[in-house]
């Protein structure tokens, strides 16, 4: 088991949104959340990674919507200070992997934005971490870069790793699971009023 | 936390970095007040060492929103965040490296800058001294200010507002080891490197603190 929740809720601006979500992962798992805009899969995405809520989890990588790029900074000084930051050293070969290797002296803010979601998959493949967490990951990419990503995901899963991914496109995972949000949408009565609740 | 120190470095000093801009800020603050008060030497060396101090803090004060601000738009900051380093490790480095791109060149630009103001001969080592051991408390609380007003856009007036009463100890007793120079300032010295240790200690958590709330 990579990641397992139970019963977790998730709030959003103080609102509760997600209620009693309970999944895990498994080793090879791609869990893929569907639901409207505004459902809660960031959300629910954020309380996974830790950034929202009190626990952390610590083999868990998240890609959100924002690249995490220096623009001013190269391709391959991009890829070095993640690469320091994870304490992995094979961030040439991740390089190669997603056919960076030839924009290497290009400042990231000159990428398409294309390149600029491979160079932010590059530091999900230098993360140690099992799980990834990615927040549309092929949103605004032409055919041929998804699939670049996909294929990264496959392998990733494929190598006793795991993902959970938000998206609205079908991106031809065939072992991926579903995991429809809204059956966790909170209801009018699991709305927490602290003050109903006597915390205050 | 090593390679974010070396970033940040890298990324003050290439285009829109603000190391240059920070020093320049502070030579003309400073090379301004002899213009305003009139060529007294005897009034401007009197008032050299709060004009260097207050000068180092102006400059200080203008890169600190800089110190999250950027990392947080273009979402570096939410993948640090679910690094393996801690936030108070991501805060110290970020602290750290403010400090080497303005404290330090501004502790070194004191020393040509208190010869335009007529600083006497003998303060200079206590002017040296008192900046090296007191910047490090004005970028660590900066860095605090900086770490709650990180989502806001346009927070710079709201973390000058936070952040310059905070300065005002190390002001104080900063400018006080100047002016005493000729006596045994060896005491207020020891204050100023108390409040920059203490800050370096503590306030890394409570930045940890701010920016966890700011990243919800």
């Amino acid at each position: 088991m990579l990641l397992k929740v139970s019963n977790l809720n998730c709030m959003r601006a103080d609102k509760l949104i997600l209620s009693r979500v309970s999944l895990s992962v498994v080793a090879g798992d791609c869990l893929i959340l569907r639901g409207p805009n505004g459902a809660g899969k960031t959300t629910l995405l954020r309380y996974l990674a830790g950034l929202n809520g009190d626990q952390s989890n610590d083999n868990t990588a998240f890609s959100g919507h924002l690249d995490a790029i220096k623009a001013t900074l190269t391709v391959y000084e991009n890829l070095e200070f993640w690469a320091g930051i994870y304490g992995r050293n094979q961030w040439r070969d991740v390089m190669d992997h997603l056919s960076l290797t030839t924009l290497g002296d290009r400042a990231a803010g000159d990428l398409s934005a294309g390149q600029k979601r491979r160079l932010g998959l590059a530091r999900m493949l230098l993360t140690n971490a099992s799980v990834w967490l990615m927040d549309e990951p092929t949103v605004s990419l032409d055919a041929a870069t998804s699939d670049i990503i996909v294929t990264a995901i496959k392998t990733h899963c494929a190598n006793g790793g795991a993902a959970i991914i938000s998206t609205h496109i079908d991106l031809n995972i065939p072992i991926a699971r579903i995991l429809n949000v809204t059956d966790f949408a909170a209801k009018p009565s699991d709305h927490t009023d602290p003050f109903l609740q006597g915390e205050f | 936390m090593k390679s974010l120190i070396l970033r940040d470095l890298k990324l003050a000093f290439r285009s829109g970095g603000g190391f240059a801009l920070t020093l320049a800020f502070f030579l003309i603050v400073v090379m301004l007040v002899p213009f305003g008060v009139g060529a007294n030497l005897d009034l401007l060396s009197r008032i050299a060492p709060g004009i260097l101090w207050i000068g180092a803090l102006l400059s200080c004060l203008l890169s600190l929103d800089r110190i999250f601000q950027l990392d947080w738009e273009d979402g570096t900051l939410e993948a640090l965040a679910t690094s393996p380093i801690p936030l108070s490790g991501i805060a110290t480095a970020k602290a750290t490296a403010h400090w080497i791109t303005t404290g330090l060149p501004i502790t070194i630009a004191a020393i040509p800058l208190g010869y335009l103001l007529n600083l006497p001969t003998q303060s200079y080592p206590w002017l040296i001294a008192s900046l090296a051991l007191g910047t490090p408390a004005l970028s660590f609380i900066g860095a605090f200010g900086a770490a709650i007003t990180v989502g806001i856009k346009r927070g710079g007036l709201l973390l000058s507002l936070l952040v310059l009463p905070l300065y005002i100890p190390t002001l104080m007793l900063g400018a006080q080891v100047v002016s005493v120079g000729t006596q045994n300032p060896i005491q207020l010295l020891a204050l100023v490197a108390a409040i920059s240790l203490l800050s370096i200690a503590l306030i890394p958590f409570a930045c940890a603190i701010a920016l966890r709330a700011n990243l919800r």
